[in-house]
């Protein structure tokens, strides 16, 4: 299960803080090392890991801390309270627009899952009752349009495409589609781009201004390591994304990369991928998650 | 960089550069450790030196094994990962470049699980002159597999490259689903070289390790190909599989178009390693 080791490392670490009775500020700073070492463990960011343990440090040393008769207890509450207030708080649902449709713009790096999630979410808000249109805006991976369409069809959603048109004219063009067939949602699979590629990436910019989506959803693998930082805060900068879907959960990932993208946008994770089928997708529980992480 | 003497911080900032290139804690703590021994050994004096043992120390422990063994006529090269690593464009990339060596290649659309990844993979037999056998979606992976070795047999083919479907590798019944494959191509061409490569994403983290583990241990890995180097992500992990698994990485991937496939080169990779992130941008891979 994802994060299960970082969780195990966690327990370590504040197991051995418990058999100590007082503690003196080279034992709290031997557990926040070991606490730094099973975040890397886990890939979350260097700085993240770096500023997380930093902030806990600084307020376990207080005289607080230190004179309490349970000090052990009163530090692991404290990362508890600071990982926790990384992830977020409960669980976010997507934005209402002002008048239907609302606008949901899937991006991402290459291979993250865009494509798939754009398709499950669709089934998701057709189970809720809605009326959902999927849109074909990758025009250069090879099937791309293809893969939207099955994916489609195996959800009973209709899929807006132009072939290898220009995406930003295809997504303006499937919203006045939508206004017109009474579709009130709009979910725009776009091509994966790497965040330093600036032709494809003013390409969203482009559709953003365009459309504009009442979500901007980054699409973001479990999986990934460092890069993650470096992925969320460029598609940050450029399009104020509103939240993040976590793929790939049904892996053994440590999940670094959940606190990492939460870190750097401060934007919520609002849904995670738990399998390659339409109906594995689940709203996210930063709550849970984070006790999960904890082993609470 | 401005350092001006060895001291502790110098290693203390060269650690920190393995970690942001996802070599892992460990690996990152014993490669420092070897590098301090050398320094000491070496008596090295000035800090760009010690940048270059870093480097060299790297650059030893991945090299070596890059070359496919692809001998005999047909060979087959089977390739597997986890989701959307980039398996379907390495496949298209690689049969380009055997293709140019005037190599016939002939592609095994097993990944028929994923929405029209059997097309996808059509398209990358069009565009590297491969050629392309195919059933339909949903149909028995490892007999897709069977019937284009015995394409290649009747077709005088001298290479076949199997596609698989993206698989997690905790998934115990699709990892027996790789391991009956890989039987097949035993069982079917059991004189022929046979490569098994497991893709990599440059950037995953530590995950990457046991990914590398599980497939291993369900169809003998040959080697490594890791995709997505044209990005910022540095792929270290491949230090930690090399360590544990000693598993060279082939290929790496530097792209999206048909070209976008070099032969890895340790000493290239373990520069980029290295590099900082503003450094990193500027870096073209392809022009290695
Ligand atoms: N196990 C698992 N696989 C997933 C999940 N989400 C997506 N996948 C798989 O990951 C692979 C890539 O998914 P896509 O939806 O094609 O990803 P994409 O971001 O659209 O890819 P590009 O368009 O090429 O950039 C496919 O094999 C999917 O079936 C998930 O939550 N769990
Ligand atoms: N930038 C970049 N993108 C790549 C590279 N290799 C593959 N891709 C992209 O990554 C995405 C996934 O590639 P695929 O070849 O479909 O990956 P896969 O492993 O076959 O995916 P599944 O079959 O769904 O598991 C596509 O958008 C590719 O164009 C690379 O070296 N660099
Ligand atoms: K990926
Ligand atoms: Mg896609
Ligand atoms: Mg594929």
């Amino acid at each position: 299960m994802a994060f299960e080791n970082l969780s195990e490392k966690l327990s370590a670490a504040f197991k051995r803080l418990r058999s100590k009775g007082k503690l003196n500020e080279s034992d709290v700073k031997e557990a926040m090392r070991e606490v730094r070492l099973a975040l890397l463990e886990a890939d979350v960011n260097y700085k993240v890991a770096k500023d997380f343990v930093a902030k806990v440090s600084e307020r376990a040393v207080g005289n607080e801390v230190m004179e309490s008769l349970t000090p052990a207890q009163m530090v692991i509450k404290i990362v508890n309270e600071e990982l926790t207030a990384l992830m977020g708080g409960g669980e976010t649902r997507l934005n209402s627009p002002s008048s239907p449709p609302a606008v949901v713009l899937f991006c991402g790096l290459q291979g993250s899952g865009k494509t798939t999630h754009a398709a499950k979410l669709a089934l998701m808000l057709k189970n809720q009752g809605h009326r959902p249109l999927l849109v074909a805006c990758d025009v250069y991976r090879p099937a791309a349009i293809q893969q939207l369409q099955v994916l489609g069809s195996q959800a009973g959603v209709p899929v807006f495409e132009q072939g290898a048109g220009d995406p930003v004219k295809i997504s303006r063009e499937a919203v006045k589609h939508a206004k017109d067939y009474g579709n009130d949602f709009v979910l725009i699979d776009t091509a994966g781009r790497l965040q330093i590629d600036e032709a494809l990436m003013d390409e969203l910019r482009r559709i953003k201004e365009a459309v504009p989506p009442t979500d901007i959803l980054l699409v973001v693998d479990a999986m990934t390591g460092q890069e993650a930082v470096n992925v969320a805060k460029s598609f940050h900068e450029l399009l104020d994304i509103t939240g993040v879907v976590l793929t790939k959960l049904d892996g053994d990932a440590r999940g670094g990369a959940a606190l990492s993208v939460r870190a750097v946008t401060g934007r919520p994770i609002k849904f995670a991928g738990i399998g390659e089928k339409l109906s594995d997708l689940e709203v996210f529980h930063p709550d849970r998650m984070a006790s999960r992480i904890l082993g609470m | 960089n401005s350092f001006t003497k060895i001291d502790e911080s110098l290693f203390e900032e060269l650690e920190e550069l393995l970690i942001m290139g996802d070599v892992g804690v460990e690996t990152a703590g014993r490669v420092c450790e070897e590098l301090r021994r050398k320094v000491k050994e070496q008596g090295v004096k000035d800090p760009n030196d010690v940048y270059d043992l870093l480097r060299t120390i790297v650059a030893d422990m991945l090299r070596g094994g890059e070359e496919l063994k692809i001998g005999t006529k047909p060979s087959v090269i089977l390739v597997i990962g986890v989701n959307g690593v980039g398996k379907t464009t390495t496949i298209g990339k690689l049969a380009a470049l055997l293709g140019s060596q005037g190599k016939k290649v002939i592609l095994g659309a097993a990944d028929t699980f994923r929405a029209a990844a059997i097309e996808q993979l059509e398209v990358w037999a069009q565009r590297s002159g491969a050629e392309l056998v195919k059933q339909t979606q949903g149909s028995d992976p490892a007999s897709v597999v069977f019937d284009s070795i015995a394409a290649a047999k009747a077709r005088e083919a001298d290479v076949v490259i199997c596609d698989t479907a993206g698989r997690l590798h905790n998934k115990k019944n699709l990892m027996e689903e790789l391991s009956k494959i890989s039987r097949v191509i035993q069982r079917e061409a059991p004189d022929a070289d046979r490569e098994v490569l497991l893709v990599l994403d440059a950037a995953t983290g530590q995950n990457a390790v046991s990914q590398a583990r599980e497939f291993q241990s369900a169809a003998e890995i040959t080697g490594i190909v890791l995709t997505k180097l044209d990005g910022t992500p540095k792929g270290g992990v491949v230090l930690s599989i090399r360590e544990e698994l000693g598993l060279p990485v082939k290929f790496i991937g530097v792209g999206e178009q048909v070209d976008d496939l070099q032969t890895f080169d340790a000493d290239q990779f373990a520069r980029a390693l290295f590099e900082r992130q503003e450094e990193t941008n500027e870096t073209d891979h392809s022009d290695a």
